[in-house]
């Protein structure tokens, strides 16, 4: 039972915000649907979130939470402003996916 | 024990992440997303972030989320896409490629600096929670303290998105000018 009694280090934590990190930014490259390649910034804002945390806890630095604390305002704002994007270039052109929109003209 | 919590939650967080990029149906993404979501908000609790993880749940996994899905549901884009057809042939070896690069190169950077970051001795140090203060008092300490500026900007930043989005998604009346 030694393999139980060993606890996640900080280490852990970074390599698992670099997979989900990697996750995301594969996904924004990949995905042609405007609304999934919103959720794939929130998928890599997570993963430096947990990042943050994480070093907070092992420097023992309430700042990092505070970080944290802001980059989630911050992210709740961008939502808010980009799916107002989508809908108004969608309620303009439905069906539009990112190569549609490239040219940035309506 | 917290290893198991580590493992669960990790397996929680890349499952999720992976279903957000795989599924082709947007409903179905969102919903993985909400699953990686409650991942990181266990992975907060484990940390000692108890603010956070609430915020996290409350915020994340029920404000951010339900916005997609009505957005989702308002746009009429419920249905399953064809993530088969491939504009560019080489785009996706590349996104894999980059994503693949991205990975490596920061776990090896992380597992260079281990020393830096503390080696073996896990998270065992009290620090954060060191003096008895709880961590919502601790946090607010920093933020109405350290960080109070940063705090009344971001208050600006919520009213300019919020009125942008009004301006941005308003239909404009012909016949009645700019306004």
């Amino acid at each position: 039972m030694t393999l139980l009694a060993t606890t996640p280090t900080t280490t852990w934590y970074l390599v698992l915000g670099a997979v989900l990190f990697g996750i995301g930014a594969v996904g924004v490259l990949v995905r042609r649907n405007p609304l999934v390649m919103f959720m794939c910034i929130e998928l890599m804002l997570n993963a430096v979130n947990l990042s943050f945390v994480a070093l907070a806890k092992r420097l023992g630095d309430i700042g990092g939470q505070t970080t944290v604390f802001f980059v989630m305002v911050v992210a709740a704002a961008e939502v808010v402003v980009g799916l107002g994007i989508i809908v108004s270039i969608m309620r303009r052109r439905p069906g539009a996916t990112a190569d549609d929109i490239a040219e940035l003209k309506g | 024990m917290e290893l198991v919590v580590f493992v669960i939650a990790a397996a929680m967080v890349i499952v999720g992440a992976l279903g957000v990029i795989l599924r082709p149906n947007p409903v179905h993404a969102a919903l993985s997303l909400v699953l990686t979501l409650f991942g990181v908000a266990v992975h907060f609790v484990a940390l000692e972030a108890h603010f956070l993880a609430a915020v996290q749940v409350i915020v994340y996994a029920g404000a951010i989320v339900v916005l997609f899905l009505f957005v989702i549901m308002l746009l009429g884009v419920d249905r399953t896409e064809d993530i088969s057809i491939e504009p560019f042939k080489v785009q996706r070896p590349m996104a894999l490629v980059v994503g693949v690069g991205v990975i490596g190169l920061v776990t090896a950077a992380v597992s260079s600096s281990r020393d830096a970051i503390g080696r073996g001795n896990g998270l065992e140090i009290p620090t954060v929670t060191g003096d008895n203060d709880s961590n919502v008092r601790q946090i607010a300490r920093s933020v109405f303290g350290d960080y109070v500026v940063a705090f009344e900007l971001t208050s600006v930043l919520l009213v300019v998105a919020v009125v942008g989005t009004v301006m941005l998604t308003r239909r404009i009346k012909t016949g009645k000018g700019e306004s």
